[in-house]
């Protein structure tokens, strides 16, 4: 019994490690029951991503049946013009111009927080900065060389890097220039929002396992405390 | 009792049909000892997980599409569109953890208990060829839902094959049908491991079990129960296996399912390391991701391979592994079988082979450094060590005497029931009375726990204790 905990404790250990990033994320607030900040952050997706992005694995529908909206109000109101309920969440983008115009095809965002992760995704939108080598003119601190111009520009403002130098390292920080349309923590919210619906997006029955899993644990547990019981009747007679 | 027509027709089969001679000599009438301790779950328990790969495999193949052009896509059809499709696809994928977790303490108890000794050698190869078959599995198995890691993984291992000399780069072409892993690879690994090797594996579980049927099972003590009869010919220290351990299991069942339910329903990536994040990119032959891991129950061998400077040199150590593994009982050359009675240089032999093996795990899942890569050659050695040079320390080995009865054990109660009983002398040694100033209630205010504070002395003692008793269970 007790080697079987040490062995238990140091495999959660060994899982616990994470590769390092080399630049500190910062931390995304997800929370998938935040119905409003889903349908904001579709939004979102819809106005500033979907021009050169998909969700291929996404459907309108399940987003309206999940987020508990009005089917006619997301073809209203999310959706882009034409699209039928049933559609999966496509781009308009031609392929062959994509890769004309950025060199590589954007990728399908459905997975994107899975592979990603929440906090990468983030801290990736909030911190371009602007660099004149860059074919865009920007650069990004989290993702160094990214081919995707930044989108939320007008809402952020423009930022620079500055080199920072403390008695623990160097590191270096983005500063604002130009605000943009947004203030600072409007736009922390904004992009929060839409990190929030893409970590929906990279797996909607996320809440839904959520929730029958503790029935099922439960079940489990009964089991588990009746098959003791039964297991100490048949073995009374064993000495 | 009149029969009944049900009851003829029960019995017109079983006149025909043997189905009741196979319950009694292998369940009813088979007697196992009776002081099975929890280790001895995970034979039950394997059995448990290869039926769940098999009912939910079977369930995926109803959707999934072996076509490098629709794998991945299907595999997201089943995880958002089919009806319930992402529960048994996270049934599956835990599944495959849960099956080498299991297995791997079932293989260590075989090591701790010595039942891979006379007269249990063929259990132990059958059990290590399940071991091997299950390696291709999950192998191939992780190919199809077609994302980097399964691409990049499969062409890793695959191209160690163009090692071996002269045939290599022939033979690495001949199983990926193409120059690199592409849709041909796709289709065979997908024959494989639907149909291929599920037959090998449940061939060979029925082998193991028809093996270890023959010769009966071993137990904690290593004693063979079969050498005490009373008169009827019934082992004295047996228990027939149903109901006692039927009911047993199923405790060992739930509990499991437990553990499974949880990841399934709460964390079915496990921070990465059951369902790698970067397989959810699609496989892309253009892209080399930065870091190729192999999924966590593979590591410690990729690890080995990893160690070796030479690339023909590490393939055959990553082989020689697993093969040193086989040679197991005749590499012991100590007659006892428990650890209970065994000599103090195995017990420290196989903690170290523990730690390193845990650790060529862990070094596994992380990039190459200098400093790792020095690691992973030391654990490498320890590993080898402990194999290789198992023929010699064990002959010296001083064991313990070897009772001729199996030993009582301490049920669950018993144990938690002297916890009990010694846990109001532990808490008054290793604590003791706040010296209060103030007249603040009465005196039985003052003895309550809450009162107390840690005594360092007393916290020592119990350490040294704890030491001394850690050394002794080591000698």
């Amino acid at each position: 019994m007790k080697n079987l905990i040490t062995l238990l404790l140091l495999l959660t250990l060994s899982f616990g490690v994470v590769a390092s990033e080399s630049v500190e994320l910062q931390e995304a607030d997800i929370d998938l029951s935040d119905n409003a900040s889903l349908q904001r952050g579709a939004q979102h997706f819809v106005t500033y991503c979907l021009g050169c992005h998909s969700a291929k694995y996404m459907r309108y529908l399940r987003f309206a049946l999940d987020v508990g909206v009005d089917q006619q109000k997301v073809l209203k109101e999310i959706a882009p013009e034409g699209a039928s309920i049933y559609d999966q969440i496509h781009s308009a983008m031609n392929k062959h111009d994509a890769e004309k115009w950025f060199g590589v095809q954007p990728p399908d965002l459905s997975l994107i927080a899975r592979s990603r992760g929440a906090d990468w995704l983030y801290s990736y939108l909030k911190s371009y900065y602007v660099d004149p080598s860059r074919p865009f003119g920007v650069n990004n601190l989290v993702f160094e060389d990214t081919a995707m111009p930044n989108p939320l520009w007008q809402l952020q403002g423009e930022q620079h890097a500055e080199a920072r130098k403390t008695i623990y390292g160097e590191y270096t920080k983005l500063v604002l220039d130009h605000p943009g349309a947004l203030s600072e923590r409007e736009f922390d919210l904004f992009v929060n929002d839409l990190v929030n619906f893409l970590v929906y997006v990279g797996e909607p029955v996320q809440l839904e396992r959520e929730r029958i899993g503790k029935y099922v644990l439960l079940f489990l547990i009964i089991f588990s405390v009746i098959a003791y019981l039964l297991k100490k009747e048949y073995w009374k007679d064993v000495d | 009792m009149k029969p009944t027509r049900l009851s003829e027709c029960g019995n017109w089969v079983l006149e025909r049909f043997p189905i009741t001679k196979f319950w009694n000599d292998h369940m009813a009438h088979y007697y196992a000892p009776k002081n099975f301790n929890i280790w001895y779950f995970f034979g039950s328990l394997a059995l448990l997980v290869l039926v769940n790969q098999i009912i939910t495999g079977i369930l995926l193949t109803m959707n999934y599409k072996p076509d490098a052009k629709l794998a991945f896509d299907s595999v997201e059809y089943i995880m958002r569109d089919v009806p319930w499709g992402w529960l048994v696809r996270y049934m599956h994928s835990t599944g495959a953890s849960a099956f080498f977790i299991v297995i791997y303490l079932h293989m260590f108890r075989a090591l701790i208990y010595g039942s891979f000794k006379h007269p249990r050698e063929l259990i132990w190869i059958f059990g290590m060829l399940l071991f091997v078959a299950l390696m291709a599995e999950a192998f191939m198995g992780y190919l199809l839902p077609w994302g980097q890691m399964s691409f990049w993984g499969a062409q890793v291992i695959i191209s160690l094959f163009s090692a071996i000399p002269v045939i290599g780069d022939d033979l690495s072409l001949w199983i990926r049908g193409d120059y690199v892993i592409a849709d041909a690879t796709l289709n065979r690994f997908f024959a494989f491991h639907v149909i291929a090797v599920p037959l090998v594996l449940v061939m060979l579980v029925f082998m193991h079990l028809v093996a270890l049927h023959e010769v009966g099972s071993n137990n904690p003590d290593g004693i063979e129960i079969k050498a005490s009869k009373d008169p009827w010919g019934h082992p004295v220290d047996g228990i027939p296996f149903h109901p006692y351990y039927t009911v047993k299991d199923l405790v060992g069942v739930g509990v499991f399912l437990v553990f499974f339910a949880t990841v399934i329903f709460y964390m079915p990536e496990v921070g990465g390391y059951f369902l790698e994040h970067a397989n959810f990119i699609p496989a892309d032959p253009m892209k080399t991701p930065e870091h190729i891991a192999p999924v966590w129950y593979f590591t410690p061998f990729y690890s080995i391979l990893r160690a070796i400077p030479d690339k023909f040199a590490g393939v055959i150590g990553m082989g020689g592994s697993i093969v040193v593994l086989f040679l197991m009982p005749w590499l012991d050359r100590c007659k006892v079988k428990s650890i209970r009675y065994r000599g103090g240089i195995f017990k420290k032999a196989l903690f170290l082979f523990v730690v390193s093996f845990l650790a060529l795990g862990y070094l596994g899942t992380q990039p190459v450094t200098p400093i790792a890569t020095t690691m992973a050659r030391l654990f490498t050695a320890i590993y080898f060590g402990f194999f290789l040079l198992m023929p010699i320390y064990t002959r010296w080995e001083k064991t313990k005497p070897v009772p001729r009865r199996l030993t009582k054990l301490q049920t669950l109660e018993e144990q938690l029931h002297a916890i009990e009983e010694q846990l109001p002398a532990f808490i008054e040694e290793i604590t003791e009375i706040k010296p209060t100033t103030a007249e603040i209630g009465d005196a039985a205010f003052r003895a309550t726990f809450f009162n107390r504070r840690p005594n360092p002395k007393g916290i020592a003692h119990v350490l040294s204790r704890l030491a001394v008793k850690l050394k002794g269970s080591l000698d």
